[in-house]
């Protein structure tokens, strides 16, 4: 058995066990995940508005987003005449692909990672761009004026929030260092105080609100603001295509969250063993989404020139600011 | 080029026949008629610059029920069911409308108490109408919760008038010389804890709605609609008086038992979808004053007049009557040719005057200002097509 | 404005926004208050009415105190009333005389579908015979469903009655 093992890892390197390991592992998360974010907003919405949620379809109904999704599944996909099939089904194919991506870098826990690069932060900045693209095909593929509108406010909004969310990071890594994500973690305490948060305030909130915009959440959900654009790009999807939008916008939920975990937050670091480092990371993730959601089903939405003018009238500043006071925090 | 002509209705070849030459190729859309915010059928069509709407025009008649050609085929009692259909959410005041038309061309008469029933009843609708609003434009605006806090305080409004009229939505309530049944003590004591949950519910929504900056931000300085423009159009209602004038039926044309009362007429001089929203939320405050008003001035007494014709056959002649519904001023024109059937029954709906502003005050807006625009208006579509 | 005063507004701006998440805050942990309607239902259906229904009678306690006037069917706005009408030649024991034609209601069709629930029939009906009845969640797949003989609906109630008591 074990010769068995050892001819195998001398054929295929161990690195790359690890990181189908971890591939594996992060695609059944990302299934499980959105099966129970979407459960879990749905539960919140319905307490924050004084009912149930679901509570048919099993105890609790905890079912519930399993038979939507098996519904999804098992609807007709059917593309727009008129439109550009390649691209109208390029668009949730693309929405999804990098997710996998993303959370190969993330430190769950001491060295409960996938594929640890030293460039883990440009790498997550880099993919999670792919998003804007996949709108904007969605958008055009469609032949629908309303997805096209949809797709327009998503590209501006992404070029906009991208930068103090760029500048946010950057006084991060100014301070560590480093670009890869667990030295970033390791540069942070156990305690709370010894984490970023605090010594960088402004980055922190920017890089919040930043994650808004970036994952198209209330009170930033332009690109498919359903009273205004029906529902935005994905207004002629349906069954998976739709799913597959769906899953992508609960996965980057829970990404935007990780590298906020990551940066600001101590990682998965906390009191406690280090064993258990990997519900502290949870835990705190987890925080961050429930928060997320808690906004979106307290605000109205911003309106488009609007939340453009927060981008470029405040926060490019404020986190241009915040990027030379860490500067100079750094050198004295 | 070839395609796009081919494309829409009658309606969009005329609106792309009067585009400009110089802005030919401007992107045509249809806003309805099931587009999420037009609540209903309201379909408009608007030209867009980018983000900017260079025009719109307003679309009406899905909704078309031919509420006046039936009332020249139905009896004066037979046509009462109909005035709970046609503005649903403030259905006791179009009830009013009509009855008082009716009850002033054949000149009866009253009780007291019975008007007093009518004011709070119709008043109560009227909170549940301007709730109904404050929900759905909230909704249009992006927010997911308060239209289920405005329906958990509606719910209660509507159980105590389920209590009397025996219905939650489509009232047919009032009769001619009065009400249907009679208030009991029940309902009474109902009410008036009803305006005590009011009253502690509403700075719960200032909390979380009213001084809410985005929605502030959403609001304010937005569809300012000039006084002078709301004369020339004739609007009414949370409308006008959101452009600063004083106008409500209540006050200027006294119906009923409204000149005893004590109450205040908001008026907020901006002009824009935060004064509109602010009287409406302050109506809702001086609703609650009449009725707890009514509530201790309610006379003993009959609800429904004792010598109520059974079949009606007023004189000849013709009667205007208006009331103030929750969108503006209700008026309903009856001419009769002495027979038991009106020879013409006329509406004056107040959501029909409002809806036409907006083609005027939607121009060079973003799409979402006019959704913003289109939900201050608190339209509601069956009463603009009847 | 100036910088200091849009600062100050963008914090008073924040401020508005956690008193907002304050409020949804709090509303999370209070009780739901909707009635999960199939298991439970509300408590003043009573109050409500529901389609038109015979009342028994008062005179005449196994039917209905309808006196077949038509009445009801005249006054309906809506057309959903239909009388059905089965004439009798009453026995006459005084042998001279002509029989007289009595009318006895064989059946009151009620078209659920049209009614707007307006109350003129009720209200028209010189016996009283008619009102409304707390049946109130009636759903049918097909619309021919909801058209009823109230003659028989009647006879089906107070037969459940009796085999109750
Ligand atoms: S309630 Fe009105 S519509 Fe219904 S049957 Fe009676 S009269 Fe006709
Ligand atoms: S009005 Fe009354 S008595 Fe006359 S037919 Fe109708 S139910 Fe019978």
């Amino acid at each position: 058995m074990s010769s068995l093992i050892q001819f195998i890892s001398r054929l295929i390197p161990l690195e790359l066990i690890h990181i189908l390991i971890g591939l594996v592992a992060i695609l059944a998360f990302i299934g499980v995940n959105g099966l129970v974010l979407v459960y879990v907003e749905r539960k919140v919405a319905g307490f924050i508005q004084r009912r149930p949620g679901p509570f048919e379809v099993g105890p609790w109904g905890i079912l519930q987003t399993l038979a939507d999704a098996v519904k999804l599944m098992g609807k007709q996909l059917f593309s727009p005449s008129g439109g550009d099939r390649l691209l109208f089904w390029l668009a949730p194919m693309l929405a999804f692909a990098p997710l996998p991506l993303l959370f190969m870098t993330i430190p769950v826990g001491k060295n409960l990672v996938a594929f640890d690069a030293n460039l883990g932060l440009i790498l997550i900045l880099a993919f999670s761009g792919l998003n804007v693209l996949a709108l904007c095909f969605a958008g055009w593929g469609s032949y629908n004026k309303w997805s096209l509108l949809g797709a327009i406010r998503s590209v501006s909004q992404a070029v906009a929030y991208e930068i103090p969310m760029l500048l946010a990071v950057l006084a991060v890594t100014l301070t560590t260092g480093t670009l890869q994500l667990s030295a970033i973690v390791d540069a942070q305490g156990v305690w709370p105080w010894q984490w970023h948060f605090l010594t960088q305030p402004a980055g922190f909130i920017i890089y919040l609100i930043c994650a808004f915009a970036e994952t198209n959440r209330a009170p930033f959900d332009l690109p498919e603001a359903e009273s205004e654009l029906t529902a935005g790009f994905h207004t002629e999807y349906s069954g998976m295509g739709f799913g597959l939008f769906f899953l992508a916008e609960y996965s980057s939920m829970v990404v935007v969250s990780s590298v906020c975990t990551v940066l600001f937050l101590g990682g998965w670091k906390g009191p406690g063993p280090e064993i258990l480092g990997f519900v502290w990371f949870f835990a705190k993730v987890y925080g961050l989404v429930l928060l997320m959601m808690w906004v979106r089903w307290t605000f109205p939405r911003v309106r488009f020139d609007q939340l453009l003018n927060i981008s470029w009238r405040w926060l490019i500043p404020l986190s241009l600011f915040n990027l030379l006071y860490v500067a100079a925090v750094v050198k004295i | 080029m070839t395609t796009e002509t081919l494309c829409g209705d009658f309606y969009t070849h005329c609106f792309q026949a009067e585009q400009d030459k110089e802005h030919e190729g401007r992107l045509i859309i249809n806003m309805g008629p099931q587009h999420p915010s037009t609540h209903g059928v309201l379909r408009v069509i608007v030209e867009m610059e980018g983000e900017y709407i260079s025009r719109a025009e307003p679309v009406i008649g899905y909704l078309h029920r031919m509420h006046e050609k039936m009332g020249e085929i139905k009896t004066y009692h037979q046509y009462m069911p109909n005035m709970g259909r046609v503005d649903y959410l403030h259905a006791l005041a179009w009830n009013w409308a009509y009855i008082g038309a009716v009850e002033k061309l054949c000149q009866i008469e009253v009780p007291r108490r019975a008007e007093f029933i009518r004011v709070i009843t119709c008043e109560m609708n009227r909170i549940c109408s301007h709730l109904v609003w404050w929900g759905a434009y909230l909704l249009d605006l992006g927010a997911f919760t308060p239209i289920m806090y405005s329906f958990d305080d509606r719910e209660q409004a509507v159980d105590l008038l389920q209590m009397i009229t025996g219905s939650r939505l489509t009232y047919c309530y009032y009769r001619f010389g009065g009400v249907r049944t009679d208030i009991n003590d029940a309902f009474i004591a109902g009410t008036r804890d009803f305006c005590k949950l009011m009253k502690s519910r509403l700075p719960m929504y200032k909390d979380l709605v009213t001084d809410n900056y985005i929605l502030r931000k959403r609001c304010e300085e937005i569809g300012v609609l000039p006084l002078e423009m709301a004369r020339r159009y004739g609007a009414t209602g949370p409308v006008l008086r959101g452009s600063g004038q004083k106008y409500d039926v209540r006050r200027a044309e006294p119906y009923s038992v409204y000149p005893e009362l004590d109450f205040e007429i908001p008026a907020f001089p901006e002009g824009d979808a935060m004064a509109r929203y602010r009287v409406r939320v302050a109506e809702m405050e001086q609703s609650v004053r009449i009725i707890e008003q009514s509530l201790n001035m309610l006379p003993q007494g009959d609800f429904m007049a004792p010598k109520s014709p059974k079949r009606i056959k007023p004189p000849k002649g013709d009667v205007y009557f208006a009331v103030e519904g929750a969108r503006g001023k209700i008026g309903v024109y009856i001419i009769s040719d002495g027979s038991s059937t009106p020879y013409r029954l006329k509406l004056r709906s107040p959501s029909y005057s409002n809806l036409s502003l907006f083609a005027e005050l939607a121009k060079g807006t973003l799409l979402a200002d006019a959704v913003s625009i289109l939900g201050s208006l608190d339209l509601v579509i069956p009463e603009i097509d009847r | 404005m100036n910088l200091l005063g849009e600062i100050r507004e963008a914090i008073k701006g924040f401020y508005s926004l956690a008193v907002g998440m304050g409020v949804t805050g709090k509303y999370f942990f209070r009780p739901e208050v909707t009635v999960h309607y199939p298991r439970k239902t509300v408590d003043n259906v009573s109050t409500y009415s529901g389609h038109v229904e015979l009342q028994p009678g008062k005179k005449n306690p196994d039917g209905a105190d309808c006196i077949v006037c038509g009445t009801c069917v005249r006054n309906c706005p809506s057309g959903c009333l239909t009388l059905e009408v089965l004439e009798l030649m009453e026995e006459n024991p005084d042998l001279e005389k002509k029989p007289k034609k009595i009318k006895k209601l064989k059946a009151l069709i009620y078209d659920y579908s049209y009614c707007s629930l307006c109350g003129q029939c009720i209200e028209n009906c010189p016996v009283t015979a008619l009102g409304f009845s707390q049946h109130v969640y009636w759903a049918e797949f097909d619309r021919k469903a909801i058209k009823m003989d109230l003659v028989a609906r009647l006879k089906d109630q107070l037969n459940a009655k009796k085999e109750a008591m």
